[in-house]
């Protein structure tokens, strides 16, 4: 199907684009790839009447690596921010998540900033903010404010980002020294939305013991689920550590619903499985 | 009653190197752009939600999904179809690999693979098997099989190799 008819505009500049975001207000909708928007507006599950396609700003589609971690700017590709070698050094969830992202084809256009902003309870990208502790800075016309992971995914497609407001980039902070990471999630199809996908975080000392060990989790609630399971591993030796106490300390934390692709039982079988392996991943990958 | 005129972008961009120009709708997407406003019919429509690939276009080198762009937003852009990758007597490497690898049948989602593959061999020149079905992994054909598919996206790589040596 085709969109319903809608007002265009396609600022140049940042101040523009706030201008007009503060004039449409509720009734305006950002395009940034629109690899979720332009499904929505071709289904008509959507019709808003200003679409406001933010393409032309420049110097937006920036990927700023520093040790402290990486900024993604609000045009910036999933495929630029997953093919960036300097952000896969500092913090390897970023390309180990966008590997999972749809195919390759749609992370050519679909924007990271974007994927947040949108909100989706199985977008990979969610989980990542969540567990590294991200913040997304937001701006509207005379003010600019920061949002922290744990404040920006309200619920199932509704994220912090207000009418009038632009999402302008994404940080996500590195983990500490001898953190290794993984994500690994079980789709009905390659490409497909997960039916469960975990991120995870195992943190090392120097003698190989685990410090922390953290998850964050996709498609098995309504906004991405973090869940410290340090206590269930704490001290022990990552290479002959048992996961299995952890896995039951995730599927006790998540409360999965039923949807036509999966069951909640199934779902929450898949969090105690893909915990397990994503943990002994990331504390491999740590070591 | 009548609706009120839908308000028309002019719309220029480059298609296959040559320069073209349309009077649309904010609302066309890039897709219906080049099938009704420039008549290159090559590109196929068939989900309308980037699941299939059909409708796959280079867009500055990378391939898309041209049903999830408006045409407004590919102005002055550069846009390959599958018009533009190589003709009857002069084939792109990963046309004259569909052919010797039987990569078809009914020929639908063809033009989706071929753009996709021709951007992808471009990247990767020397793909796996593994690499290849990564590539593909996004377009749907419903004839094949895709063991085919992914045996002519290996050879165009060697077909691109052969020719430049």
């Amino acid at each position: 199907m085709k969109p319903s008819p809608f007002a265009y505009s396609a600022p140049e500049s940042l101040d523009e684009l706030l201008r007009v975001l503060a004039d449409v207000g509720s009734d305006g909708k950002v395009l940034a790839g629109g690899q979720s928007l332009l499904p929505i507006l071709n289904m008509r599950l959507a019709a808003p009447s200003h679409i406001v396609d933010i393409n032309r700003l420049p110097g937006l589609a920036f990927v700023q690596v520093d040790e402290s971690g990486v900024r993604v700017g609000a045009l910036a590709r999933h495929a630029d921010v997953e093919r960036d070698d300097e952000a896969h050094r500092v913090l390897p969830l970023l390309r180990q998540a966008l590997r999972l992202v749809a195919h390759p084809v749609i992370r050519n256009r679909g924007t990271t900033v974007g994927s947040l902003a949108h909100a989706d309870p199985a977008g990979e990208m969610t989980a990542v903010l969540a567990l590294t502790g991200g913040t997304v800075e937001l701006a509207r016309l005379g003010s600019t404010r920061t949002v922290g992971a744990a404040d920006f995914f309200l619920a199932p497609l509704e994220s912090a980002v207000q009418a009038g407001e632009l999402a302008v980039s994404a940080f996500f902070p590195a983990f500490p020294s001898r953190t290794g990471t993984a994500f690994v999630e079980v789709a009905r199809r390659h490409g497909d939305y997960a039916m469960c996908g975990v991120a995870a975080a195992v943190t090392l000392d120097a003698d190989g013991a685990v410090v922390a060990a953290r998850t964050a989790y996709v498609s098995v609630g309504p906004t991405p689920t973090v869940v410290d399971l340090t206590e269930t591993v704490t001290g022990r030796p990552a290479a002959t550590a048992d996961w299995g106490p952890a896995a039951e300390l995730a599927r006790a934390s998540v409360e999965p619903e039923s949807d036509i692709h999966a069951s909640a039982d199934y779902r929450s079988h898949l969090t105690g499985v893909l915990t397990e392996r994503a943990l002994r991943a990331a504390a491999g990958a740590a070591a | 009653m009548t609706a009120a005129p839908e308000e028309l972008y002019e719309v220029e961009l480059q298609v296959n190197g040559v320069q073209r120009t349309a009077s649309v709708p904010a609302r066309r997407l890039l897709s219906d752009f080049l099938r009704h406003d420039l008549g290159l019919t090559g590109t196929h429509v068939g989900c309308e939600h980037g699941v299939c690939g059909a409708c796959t276009v280079i867009v500055d080198g990378r391939p898309m999904r041209s049903c999830l762009m408006l045409a407004v937003s590919a102005r002055g852009h550069e846009i390959t179809t599958v018009e533009g990758l190589g003709t009857p007597g002069d084939m792109h490497p990963v046309q004259q690999a569909f052919r010797e690898c039987h990569g078809l049948q009914c020929g639908f989602c063809t033009p989706g693979f071929l753009t996709t593959v021709a951007a992808f061999i471009e990247e990767n020149p020397s793909p796996t098997e593994e690499d290849a079905r990564e590539a593909v992994s996004g377009n749907l054909c419903r004839c094949t099989g895709y063991q085919n598919i992914v045996k002519a996206t290996v050879r165009a790589a060697e077909i691109a190799r052969e020719r430049r040596a």
